[in-house]
């Protein structure tokens, strides 16, 4: 029987539609923008892969992204682990401190470093009182200040898929293992480690993804000095107009992205996260 | 097993474990004891407390008028959300098209563009059609970056649902409305709530592409704080962080209540 138009058809595609009306169809312009602003050809592109600025900030952008991922991914591991294995305590303990930063909002959480880490601020501060140092550290607008809040603000989304995986596994196997006189160590490695793989790497995907198109906590603590390749797109497109370098720029960051979302979908089966 | 670590190394990482946990909590913390300084600028208060810098966000009309403007874009972008979701969702559900797959995916699309793309991607709209700073615009805004997030709350809620209470419900006469509403829909009302909850924290949130969008005549609660933040480091941004978290907190643990009575009470 063909598909007849009823209540339910209409409110499924609702949803679609609207998405194709005011997201699919506007990024279709963006690509448009990209290649004929100012004017046609693809001289943004040329601009991208050539220009000294937009390869430092790329270059930049990408070895954050790097640091931040595996610093988040090793402790996102750590706290997956307690969370999942931990004493009922100890499990009260991880989940409060995954879930409250979860919710508060980015702007807050880059707010708290800067507090943190300022000139005047509360470390600066207590190492000069106790004599540590005898000026203060120059620690926001550096790239480890940008580091240091991204991983803050990243490593409860890397602990959900690593946790998910972790809960799957049937502890009967450690114990085998355990029974046949290996040490916790040997189990470790070589036979829980290899079982979260497919939790570790979507975690490094997904932190990868989010980490390069972040935009408030390294504008916040980066201070203008730090920039990587969203305010870069940002600077671009409203503060220089330069619509179709910005525009260009933007496909490039959705090209990555899309590449990695493929990677994320042949190497693991994300259904199995969401379980 | 190892979850009884009784060597140095399993010391070792327990904790290094406690150590991460409290690096996530720190800058939470820290924001705190700088809300009560009774200096005019960011300080830690030397025994001498006070309260003035939480009182513009009674008194001081750009605050107030933020605060409101964020209200207003959250509960309506939060309800149009949710009904979106859940109109998917129970499309889906009822339907089971071959092409279930594609659509979900658009529906996820922007939860997985980077938020500076969709930005990018809302402002091009947005400027053609002169919704940039409109209250109309930044609520569409809000539908388009946090329904997505609501579509995966409903579609767990529906993949929960047994396809035998459509059976149930058709053969005792009821209609394809009825059942919709008086049977389907009753047994959602988890869902739903999660999936309204979520729109509107994360609508509330909001930063990253409200930016881009909004500015002049809409300014919402984060924008004001952004705005602050690049000018000067102010103690009433400190102040209505902590208010921020103070709410925030609230609303978890109180949510984490009532999912909990929802176990109870089996549904």
């Amino acid at each position: 029987m063909a598909a007849r138009l009823n209540i339910h058809t209409i409110a499924m595609w609702l949803l679609p539609a609207l998405f194709l009306a005011v997201y699919l169809a506007p990024l279709l312009g963006i690509f448009g923008w990209s290649v004929s602003r100012p004017e046609p050809g693809a001289q943004n592109y040329v601009r991208m892969l050539t220009d000294a600025d937009a390869l430092n900030i790329m270059l930049r952008t990408a070895r954050v992204c790097i640091l931040v991922t595996l610093t988040s991914v090793l402790m996102a591991y750590l706290l997956a682990y307690h969370w999942v294995f931990g004493s009922p305590a100890r499990k009260l303990f991880m989940e409060l401190c995954i879930f409250i930063p979860f919710w508060i909002s980015v702007l807050i959480r880059a707010f708290g470093w800067v507090v943190i880490l300022r000139n005047k601020g509360i470390l600066n501060e207590t190492l000069l009182s106790i004599g540590a140092i005898a000026e203060p550290l120059t620690l926001v607008r550096t790239e480890f200040s940008v580091v240091l809040g991204m991983v803050h603000f990243l490593v409860p989304f890397a602990v959900f898929p690593i946790a998910s995986i972790m809960r799957q596994i049937d502890s009967r196997v450690l114990l085998a293992s355990r029974g046949m006189g290996a040490s916790p160590a040997f189990t470790f490695w070589n036979v829980f480690l290899p079982l979260t793989v497919s939790g570790i790497l979507a975690s490094v995907i997904i932190v990868f993804v989010f980490a390069l198109g972040f935009f408030i906590t390294p504008a916040i603590l980066g201070g203008g000095k730090i920039v990587m390749i969203a305010e870069y797109i940002y600077i671009q497109m409203f503060q220089t107009s330069n619509w179709g370098f910005g525009a260009a720029l933007s496909i490039g960051v959705l090209a990555v992205v899309a590449a990695m979302a493929g990677l994320l979908f042949r190497v693991i089966h994300p259904e199995r996260l969401v379980k | 097993m190892m979850r009884k670590p009784r060597n140095l190394q399993g010391w070792l990482l327990k904790l290094a474990a406690i150590l991460t946990g409290l690096f996530l909590l720190m800058p939470l913390l820290a924001v705190i004891p700088v809300t009560f300084t009774p200096k005019r600028f960011l300080s830690l208060p030397k025994g001498d407390w006070s309260l003035r810098h939480y009182r513009p966000l009674l008194t001081d009309e750009a605050w107030l008028a933020s605060i409101s403007d964020s209200v207003l874009v959250a509960m309506a972008s939060s309800v149009i959300a949710t009904v979106l979701a859940t109109a998917f969702a129970l499309g889906l559900w009822f339907r089971q098209p071959r092409y279930g797959g594609a659509l979900v995916g658009l529906a996820l699309l922007p939860m997985a563009v980077p938020p500076v793309v969709s930005a990018v991607i809302i402002y091009f709209l947005q400027a053609r059609i002169g919704l940039i700073d409109t209250y109309a615009g930044l609520i569409l805004t809000h539908v388009i970056m946090v329904t997505p997030f609501a579509v995966i709350v409903m579609l767990t809620a529906t993949s929960r649902l047994d396809k035998s209470l459509e059976l149930a419900s058709r053969n005792l006469g009821a209609s394809r409305l009825q059942t919709t509403f008086w049977v389907v829909l009753p047994n959602l009302k988890f869902g739903l709530f999660s999936a309204w909850f979520l729109s509107l924290v994360l609508s509330w949130e909001e930063i990253a592409v409200t930016l881009f969008v909004s500015g002049i005549d809409v300014i919402t609660l984060p924008k004001r704080i952004w705005d602050g933040l690049r000018l000067n480091v102010d103690p009433i941004i400190a102040a209505v962080s902590v208010i921020l978290m103070v709410l925030t907190t609230i609303a978890i643990v109180a949510k984490a209540l009532y999912e909990h009575r929802k176990d109870k009470s089996g549904s």
